[in-house]
């Protein structure tokens, strides 16, 4: 799969007439996650669509609070990976529950022995 | 957000960060190759590619045939192409029908051209209600459509994604394929808006 954008450059402001694209810097991650792992062949873009479309209906069968397009993205991404056995739930729930805990203001990198340094923005 | 439908669900913004621990400990990805997608779609990927399409098929006549039957390939041809854009229909728009592009399912949308969709075209209302009352939701979206207009929606699927080729504003005769491409709006490319003169 190509995923060559041969584009001119930045030749007119793509928000001209949109908002946005990502309202949180976690939803431009989870986008670009997926992208990575596209590209690399781990899935295709159809199987992901696939596990996107199950998630948006999973929420849709029993919708509670604000719907928020990129939570699904997030759940779907997941679940993609713990069927491809790329990571599997209980480590992602562990490891996610390890950076929920940290207190306010935590130092990134000196207590999670998993933390990389990425940027956070 | 934790306490949404499914229980002991953490924020996204720590699971997003967690799995991208994960998968770049794994050697899956690395932070600066996310970077450079979050950069190209934010920056520099975005409704004016498809402007350009749509200009050049109102200025050229063979273009806008090339386009018409092969949406993919005369797209590829000024440079676009990726992700998403792998099966570009385009349909046109004339006085008598009107197309407007939605996914029902989820939120397929041809990104080499627009760019990543916006919050309304993935809202469960838009997708839903698209299909059921299109007149009535375009009209509440500030487009208003004769009786005798025929509207045709075109739901997205893996197979297809859309671009809607708008109908060129009159009073515009003068003007260079590069002013028309500024005219071009991302709502008329999905079929929410006509392109006005101004």
């Amino acid at each position: 799969m190509s995923l060559t954008l041969d584009i001119e450059g930045p030749a007119a402001p793509p928000r001209l007439n949109g908002e946005l694209v990502f309202d949180e810097p976690w939803e431009g991650r989870s986008f670009a996650m997926a992208a990575a792992l596209a590209e690399g062949g781990h899935f295709s873009w159809d199987e992901f669509r696939d596990h996107l479309i199950a998630a948006i209906a999973r929420w849709e069968a029993d919708p509670s609070g604000e719907y928020r397009y990129y939570e699904r993205w997030q759940e779907a991404l997941e679940s993609i990976v713990a069927e491809r056995e790329i990571v599997a739930g209980p480590e992602m729930d562990e490891l996610a529950a390890a950076y929920a805990a940290r207190p306010p203001g935590h130092d990134h990198g000196e207590n999670d022995h998993h933390h990389h340094d990425h940027d956070h923005s | 957000m934790a306490d949404t439908n499914t229980t002991d669900r953490l924020p996204p913004a720590v699971r997003t960060e967690a799995l991208e621990s994960l998968l770049t400990e794994r050697g899956l990805v690395k932070s600066e190759v996310l970077d450079g997608f979050i950069n190209r779609f934010v920056n520099d990927v975005g409704p004016m590619n498809g402007a350009k399409v749509v200009a050049k098929a109102w200025t050229d006549p063979d273009y806008r045939q090339h386009l018409l039957a092969d949406g993919t390939g005369a797209i590829k041809e000024l440079g676009f192409a990726g992700p998403q854009g792998e099966h570009i229909v385009v349909v046109e728009n004339s006085d008598d029908v009107h197309n407007v592009v939605v996914c029902t399912l989820c939120s397929c949308y041809p990104w080499p051209v627009l760019g990543l969709p916006p919050e309304w075209y993935k809202d469960p209302a838009y997708r839903s209600r698209m299909v059921r009352e299109p007149r009535t939701l375009l009209s509440e979206m500030g487009l208003d459509l004769d009786d005798d207009v025929e509207v045709r929606v075109w739901d997205s699927s893996a197979e297809n994604r859309y671009l809607v080729l708008p109908q060129r504003p009159e009073g515009t005769d003068d003007l260079s394929e590069e002013e028309l491409a500024a005219l071009v709006t991302r709502d008329a490319m999905v079929g929410v808006a006509k392109v006005g003169a101004t």
